[in-house]
């Protein structure tokens, strides 16, 4: 058994106007991350990878599907088992400083874990622990006892949350984009800390939009496009033999030090880009049904079967046009959210050992 | 020469004291050149860059001066500093995503900026529709909200509206840093493209990302702590750099295709030295492996190839140059301690 079990999960997010109109942001999503294992979970902005860790963090409800933790179902999870599910299950995000309490020091936050979680140990006990937890965070105590937030720098802001969440018996650490905020001479460092505190047992769900940092640490990649998983299997097979176009592109985008864009292909780049600034799909009125396929081209037409929403890449529809407002609503909420949901993800296929790619229709 | 900074210092005024954000930078960026300008946050690289167009009322120009197309850009007076902006010298701002008025449509906000620079809208709206469809956006931007816009369309109306009045020297700052790479690419090029088209005669790229500017720059500047540490042709600097910060900073990027398991990367230990008051001698040394008793010394930003000038008196010495005698070790110690 996986220690953590993402089952199918989907999560419709309210939008348009007034509310009413809904947008799938992830679309039965599957994937397990095992003890000690480091996945990273790449996407663009748009792509849903934020909403997964909000899921597995219960900060927000998925709108199908599960997520079961070493066999319990988190979703459900309240009171009592929920508090001991944060014991095991925690999260560091991307702006630290907006993370922390300003009029806090620092010591504070991990007495509030003490009195929170580990109200029997002794000050001593205590002590000893957040030693070393600031150990394997590679901070020094005496920078950071005693300070304010303000006071510490971006990179010892983030361990110290990192620190943190390993006072508690952590055994998955959410890290959305924790070093994206980071200067470049100083992310490697917090990179290799999490690297450090992997061989210490510790599972870690990485989400990055930056493929090299996902490649460097990560064991299992998962590419998340438009809330549903484009490709994903173990790290060098995802990025030495990458099969679904949109990793390609991905890839060719990159910006490399010792090799020109110049040498890359662009042709099935722009083509992506095009197709993703194609007008928002989403169900409306007949007419604009109508329109949409006498004025698409065939390439375009075959997207249009795919109800999903555009991400945050495409151009937003007018006022008039979204799907949410009034005049425009032709489908009941409910009606729609059963639709979206009912849409298959497409389908995984294993092309080699350890390595899924979703067929591209 | 297109432009020539000339020992250009601007300070900030904040409560506890001036930080020395730009402190005696000269450089020389020329016809059609693409200069990168990279460093970390806080080393006063978007600080140099906005003193060529805007002095914020917390910035204060306190020396040196820069010089465009053979005329002196009056960067201290921002009343005739008007003139110049958007004709002369234009900036893509930080966030330019977010620089648009939120309460006007495009087009008639670019009206409003074109009339304050004393251009009638309509002379220009062909050529704006015309840039607008090169950077794939449609005509009807001009009747569209910001908030209609998706983060990559606003950034490059924003540089397509920038660049209307064709500067010849164009401001760059953090373009791509919010973007998506694939979004980042293709504002990479659209950079490159303005060049070639001749809507810009040469830019300066600011960016923390050193891989951005291998792409796009010619030459790159790299500042610490308000002082220039190297500058060289992009290939020089990515492949051969002499300043040790360039070398530790280039180790410490993870590349796709390099793993924590097959070659471990290491980051720069340490943090840059506050510019309040900032340390006397070279300003890398508390985190330098190279540090000797010389740097105690301010270095001069030499040329020590054609081409390629670095402030570094190791890559001075190595370069063979005679860098004369350390200062004596107690003189060094003392100045340490009355810090």
């Amino acid at each position: 058994m996986s220690m953590l079990e993402i089952d199918k999960v989907s999560k419709l997010y309210k939008s348009g106007t007034f509310g009413g109109g809904l947008k799938a942001a992830l679309r039965q999503v599957s994937f397990n991350i095992e003890r000690g294992e480091v996945v990273s979970l790449i996407g663009e902005s748009g792509s849903g990878k934020s909403t997964l860790g909000k899921i597995i963090l219960r900060l927000v409800p998925p709108s199908a599907g599960c997520v079961r933790f070493e066999g319990a179902d988190i979703t459900q999870m309240k009171g009592r088992a929920l508090h001991e599910y944060y014991r095991y299950v925690q999260g560091v995000f991307q702006d630290p400083f907006s993370s922390y309490n300003p009029l806090y020091k620092v010591d504070r936050v991990f007495d509030m874990v003490h009195q929170e979680f580990f109200p029997h140990l002794s000050g001593d006990e205590w002590a000893a622990r957040v030693g070393s937890a600031l150990e394997a965070v590679t901070l020094n105590p005496g920078d950071v006892f005693n300070k304010f937030p303000h006071q510490l720098s971006g990179g010892q802001q983030q361990r110290v949350l990192v620190a943190r969440a390993l006072l508690l018996d952590v055994k998955l650490l959410i890290a959305d984009e924790i070093i994206s905020m980071l200067d470049a001479s100083t992310r490697v460092d917090v990179l290799n800390m999490l690297v450090g505190l992997k061989k210490r047992g510790l599972g870690i769900l990485f989400i990055t939009h930056d493929l090299s940092l996902g490649n460097y640490i990560s064991d299992r990649t998962v590419i998340l496009r438009n809330g549903t998983i484009a490709e994903m299997g173990l790290t060098p097979l995802v990025f030495g033999n990458p099969r679904h176009s949109y990793t390609v592109s991905l890839l060719k985008a990159v910006p490399q030090l010792h090799k020109k864009w110049e040498d890359i292909d662009i042709d099935e780049l722009l083509a992506a880009e095009l197709d993703r600034e194609a007008p928002a799909l989403a169900p409306r009125g007949p007419e604009s049904r109508r329109y949409s396929k006498s004025s698409l081209a065939p390439a375009r037409q075959a997207r249009a079967k795919d109800i999903l929403p555009q991400g945050e890449q495409g151009p937003r529809p007018s006022l008039m046009d979204l799907p949410g407002a009034p005049w425009q609503r032709k489908m009941s909420s409910p009606r729609l959210a059963k639709l979206l949901l009912s849409q298959p993800p497409p389908e995984l296929v294993e092309v080699e050992e350890g390595h899924f790619v979703a067929v591209e229709g | 020469m297109s432009l020539k900074v000339d020992n250009l210092r601007i300070t900030y005024r904040t409560l506890r004291g001036d930080v020395k954000a730009v402190d005696g930078v000269s450089f020389s960026v020329s016809d059609g050149e693409i200069m990168g300008l990279a460093g970390e946050s806080g080393c006063g690289k978007s600080t140099l860059g906005n003193s060529l167009v805007f002095l914020e009322g917390r910035m204060r120009h306190l020396g040196g001066r820069a010089e465009l197309d053979g005329r002196e850009l009056p960067i201290a007076d921002t009343r005739a500093m008007n003139e110049y902006r958007m004709r002369q010298v234009s900036l893509i701002p930080q966030y330019a995503m977010s620089a648009l008025n939120p309460t006007r449509k495009f087009g008639k906000m670019a009206a409003e900026l074109l009339k304050s620079r004393g251009v009638r809208f309509a002379t220009v709206e062909e050529e704006l529709r015309r840039r607008l469809g090169l950077v794939g956006l449609a005509d009807n931007v001009l009747n569209l909200y910001p908030f209609e816009l998706s983060g990559g369309m606003r950034q490059r109306a924003t540089m397509v509206l920038s660049t209307i009045l064709n500067p010849s020297l164009l401001i760059a700052d953090e373009v791509t840093s919010a973007l998506d790479v694939s979004t980042q690419r293709a504002v990479g090029e659209m950079l490159m493209e303005f060049r070639e088209r001749g809507f810009v005669k040469s830019m300066i790229v600011i960016t923390h990302d050193m891989s951005i500017l291998a792409q796009i720059a010619d030459s790159i500047l790299v500042m610490y702590a308000g002082k220039l540490a190297e500058k060289a042709g992009s290939d020089t600097v990515v492949n051969n750099p002499l300043h040790p910060y360039t070398q530790l900073l280039l180790a410490s990027l993870p590349e796709v295709g390099v793993r924590y398991d097959t070659s471990a990367l290491v980051g720069i230990p340490g943090r840059p030295p506050s510019l309040l008051h900032p340390p006397a001698g070279c300003r890398f040394r508390a985190r330098c492996p190279f540090a000797f008793e010389k740097c105690t010394e301010d270095p001069p930003f030499m040329e020590l190839q054609p081409g390629h000038q670095v402030a570094c008196w190791k890559a001075m010495k190595d370069a063979g140059l005679d860098i004369g005698p350390a200062v004596p070790p107690a003189a060094a110690v003392g100045e340490e301690a009355s810090r």
